[in-house]
């Protein structure tokens, strides 16, 4: 797919595009480990989560733990990807403190997933990014190094944690792209629950590989950026990176394809070893396992159980509700928000709720960094107060003050309607007094407004303060313009 | 009481059975024997009497009571060093794994343990059972009971070679420290310390036994399995020994028969395969002998002899020296000082991870460490790594075709019979050329058994290896059995390890 022009960076020297190419490592929703029975918790006492195995004692040997084979095909048919019914588990070996065995087992030659494919949308156009592959892996332990001015601490919980080691083709050209790109497959995983996707847990982390060329050049010297753990640092990373780059080709220099890492407080990457100075990690297959096989039915039946997919809700939300792209969009990015949607719009008109949803819940939910599952109000409250609102009880105006009352008080939208008066005046005679009372107290507007009748707002906007927002905008404004002889 | 040490495990089960004697009598005859003679013959690293009669106390009661007597009841065992022990020394023989004591128990000894057998202690090997010779142990090496034999007629002082790497175990059974002894194989170190000690050794089919627990060196060679004084011995161990165990993956699910019942079945229209190949250049003219006696003893009961080819053997043993070391490599990278073991403390973790290893392993496994490192190493490893496993397919292909034909195929198990002290420790090549027999079995995962022949020249033991399909130790035992008849069983002239 070419790229858009308006992804090109200008240099010195003219246009360039960047070439950007992920690897997400995300760790597996799965009670225990890899190949052992050790718990995967979050948060426990250091080394309170470790087997034998992990622990890598004399004697002891791995044994693949099924539900994370599971859920790394589920993920791979979510990815639109080959499923590959015999792969195979390599060793990675290196000394690392972290890392007991001395290899961490992974699987290099034979992944379970192969090819795959996933549609992002920037700024309205979609555009597809290839998958290379899904692999299963051990995580590391986690190495401590600042509790003691002599030694450095080791915490096994997370040694011998499975993690899937999703490859992208090199497909991305900017980094609006890759953060769509790393935005879509968390949301992908989070829906079909094989990843929690929470990145400041580090639970879902990306290595990112950066080139830059001349439009339509061959591809250049890439720069891999080790573990960058937030959506936000990805596209900082690679807009500085790629900076780091041109500059450096427009001095005339070279880029040496090197390991680097991003420093958010400096602003810049920096190396960590050069291409010389990488590991020769002698990889080869893991002899105390067996290949993984399985056939085809154990796929299907996986994919039988798989839950509606990011793409398939929003065509739905659109075709069924109406909703526009950019709505449907922003729906389905969670499926929490996706849920919560989809309670609120039950019976219930879609475009409307989808505007209460997006504009009046998420942006209050952002203003006070909540999650939704965390709103305090509820779908159903939310859903009393719109048919409130399409009953013409009360007016969207009010409307917003009564889910300021809910949002902070909670009740029942329509109780508290009640309770406080807040029922739309319909009653054309209120209505009435009420416009003559304004009309007589401001005699030179309503000179101007004869004049020019958009000002016949102004009246409108009168009336509404003086009834306390009560009464019915439309009836208002029919009397008005009556009153006026507009 | 000496003359209970002398019992087969056959036997002293009968024994037990009958009431002849106590487990708790049996014991201390092993333990008394143990006393007078691992001074000279060095097979046990560790002797566990307190824990061996505590367990002979409750084998004796269960037997009394007469119920719940399981299949090994009471009867005492040496335990290869390599096995996991909860509790109990568990080093390989290697000073890197210094003072190491599992919290675990092997699934072989489980199963052991499980089945009432009794542990006498920990057997001497070849440091992570790396070593043809048992010298390369931490621990010293093991001496061969067996003794040349003088021009003169009078027994040599030469210190022997028990073989290795279970050369504690090969010595302890032939000594008659313990009634039978675990042991592992991964390129023949089962069946060669057999064939030079005159005990019988078998290596089960690959996945017959689980590695759980167990040290390992090559874990797609590696296989646990048993030296003992008799054929029927070998069933009786094995029988116990293997399990399919969820927790080696390699562990292959098939059932475990009950292997005494083959026994006495003979061979009768069974068909021998005799490979060519294996007639190498330089072997004895008595191991030549010997082969050809294994052929007339088969021939005489009744099975048919086929001469047949199995072209990649000369491939086998450079393969197996690629792909065992490369496998090494990477197993014993664990052993770092970090968290178990020999810690030898250096300005910063570099420097402990090399101070550890470079005093914790010992020559040999050091050689065998760095040769796996560059075999797998970038820019090498298709040359080395991948061209070995593929000879490994060539050779399985060589025996899957012969089984077309054959039921069983007879080598002699060495080239030449035991050897003494530092006599091939200083040419690796002769050393590895004690494996030439044995290691195309492990490369393709098949069973294998050395029962003694006969006696060398010099008056030592020589074996003859029978090898089976996957998974077929009955037919094994069956051919071994009747070789073992047919020679008959061989003891040491003179027990001077007892004085």
């Amino acid at each position: 797919m070419a790229a858009a022009t308006d992804n090109l960076i200008a240099g010195a020297t003219g246009d360039w595009e960047i070439v950007i190419g992920l690897e997400v490592h995300a760790q597996v929703n799965s009670k225990a480990k890899l190949f052992s029975g050790a718990s995967t918790e979050f948060g426990g006492a250091p080394n309170s989560h470790v087997s034998l195995v992990d622990a890598a004692m004399p004697g002891m040997l791995p044994v693949i733990n099924r539900e994370c084979v599971a859920q790394a095909v589920r993920t791979g048919l979510g990815l639109n990807a080959q499923i590959n019914l015999r792969s195979t588990f390599d060793r990675k070996n290196y000394f690392y403190p972290d890392l007991p065995q001395g290899y961490q087992i992974s699987q290099l030659y034979h992944p379970i997933v192969g090819e795959g494919e996933i549609e992002i949308d920037v700024d309205g156009d979609a555009k597809s990014i290839g998958i290379e592959r899904l692999h299963l892996e051990q995580d590391a332990g986690k190495s401590i190094h600042d509790m003691h001015p002599d030694y450095s601490y080791v915490d096994l919980n997370r040694s011998g944690v499975a993690l899937m080691e999703i490859v992208s083709k090199p497909d991305m050209r900017s980094a609006k792209e890759a953060q769509a790109y790393v935005t879509k497959v968390r949301t992908i995983l989070r829906y079909l629950d094989t990843c929690d996707g929470d990145m400041e847990k580090g639970n879902m982390r990306a290595d990112v590989n950066v080139s830059v060329r001349k439009p339509g050049d061959e591809l250049g010297t890439r720069c891999e950026i080790k573990n960058v753990n937030s959506i936000r640092f990805i596209g900082q990373a690679i807009e500085i990176e790629a900076r780091r780059q041109i500059d450096i080709i427009e001095d005339g220099g070279k880029i040496d394809q090197e390991t680097r890492l991003y420093d958010p407080r400096a602003g810049e990457t920096r190396s960590m070893r050069s291409k010389e100075e990488a590991h020769d990690y002698r990889y080869f297959p893991d002899p105390d396992l067996l290949p993984l096989e399985f056939d085809q039915a154990y796929v299907d039946d996986l994919k039988t159980g798989l839950p509606e997919l990011p793409d398939e809700k929003r065509a739905r939300f659109m075709a069924d509700m109406g909703l526009s792209v950019y709505d449907a969009s922003v729906l389905v990015v969670d499926k929490d928000n996706a849920d919560y949607f989809e309670a609120v719009a039950a019976g219930r008109d879609g475009k409307m709720s989808a505007n209460w949803v997006i504009n009046e819940l998420f942006g209050r939910l952002n203003k006070e960094g909540l999650e939704v599952e965390q709103s305090p109000v509820s779908a159903a409250q939310l859903g009393e107060l719109i048919d409130l609102i399409s009953s013409d009880t009360i007016s969207g105006k009010i409307a917003k003050d009564v889910f300021e009352i809910v949002w902070s008080e909670g009740g029942a939208p329509a109780a508290i309607v009640e309770e406080r008066g807040l029922k739309q005046v319909t009653d054309t005679g209120a209505i009435e007094a009420a416009v003559d009372e304004v009309v007589a107290a401001n005699p030179d507007q309503v000179k101007k407004a004869i004049d020019n009748p958009k000002l016949a707002g102004w009246f409108v906007g009168q009336v509404m303060k003086a009834t306390g927002g009560k009464a019915n905008p439309q009836a208002v404004q029919a009397i008005v313009k009556a009153k006026l002889g507009l | 009481m000496t003359e209970l040490t002398k019992l087969t495990l056959a036997k002293a089960r009968a024994g037990l059975a009958n009431g002849n004697f106590t487990s708790t009598e049996l014991t201390n005859a092993f333990l008394t024997a143990i006393e007078a003679g691992n001074g000279d013959l060095n097979a046990y690293v560790t002797v566990t009497g307190d824990a061996a009669l505590a367990r002979a106390k409750e084998s004796d009661d269960r037997i009394a009571k007469g119920d719940d007597v399981r299949p090994l009841e009471g009867l005492p065992l040496g335990i290869k060093d390599l096995f996991s022990t909860e509790g109990v020394h568990t080093q390989a023989c290697s000073h890197v794994l210094d003072g190491f004591k599992p919290r675990y128990e092997s699934t072989v000894t489980a199963n052991l343990r499980d089945a009432g057998a009794i542990m006498l202690g920990k057997l001497n090997m070849d440091e992570f059972a790396m070593g043809s010779s048992n010298e390369t142990s931490y621990y010293g090496p093991v001496v061969n009971p067996w003794q040349r034999t003088n021009d003169n007629g009078d027994l040599s002082n030469d210190k022997l070679v028990p073989g290795g790497s279970s050369g504690g175990s090969s010595a302890s059974v032939a000594a008659d420290l313990c009634l039978a002894a675990t042991a592992s194989d991964t390129g023949g170190s089962i069946r060669q310390p057999a064939a030079l000690t005159g005990t019988v050794g078998l290596k089960p089919t690959y996945g017959r036994c689980s590695r759980y627990g167990m040290v390992a060196f090559a874990s797609s060679l590696d296989q646990a399995g048993p030296i003992t004084k008799t054929v029927e011995d070998a069933g009786l161990m094995l029988a116990q020994m293997a399990s399919h165990d969820l927790k080696d993956s390699t562990s292959v699910d098939v059932p475990v028969p009950d292997y005494t019942k083959v026994l006495g079945q003979g061979i009768k229209g069974l068909r021998i395969g005799v490979p060519k190949e294996y007639r190498i250049d330089g072997m004895a003219d008595e191991t030549e002998k010997l082969w050809q006696q294994g052929i007339d003893w088969l021939k005489d009961a009744g099975a048919t002899i086929h001469e047949i080819s199995l072209p990649h053997t000369k491939y086998a043993l450079p393969a197996y020296y690629i792909v065992a070391p490369a496998e090494a490599s990477s197993n014993l990278a664990r052993y770092d000082g970090v968290r178990y073991g020999l810690r030898v403390p250096g300005e910063d973790l570099i420097e402990t991870y090399e101070k550890s290893r470079a005093a914790g392993f010992g020559r040999e496994v050091k050689k065998r460490v760095l040769v796996g490192t560059f075999v797998l190493s970038a820019g090498f490893y298709d040359a080395y790594y991948t061209k070995a496993q593929k000879v490994r397919t060539l050779i399985k292909q060589d025996f899957d075709k012969a089984w077309e034909n054959v039921d069983l195929v007879l080598t002699p198990t060495t080239p030449s019979p035991a050897f003494a002290q530092g006599e091939k420790s200083g040419d690796p090549i002769a050393m590895y050329l004690e494996d030439i027999f044995t290691v195309t079995v492990n490369m393709a995962g098949l069973p294998g058994i050395s029962v003694p022949g006969g006696l060398s020249a010099e008056g030592t033991p020589l074996g003859l290896q029978l090898i089976a399909k996957p998974f077929d130790e009955e037919t094994l035992l069956r051919g071994g059995e009747v070789i073992e008849k047919a020679a008959g069983r061989f003891t040491p002239a003179a027990r001077w390890w007892q004085s």
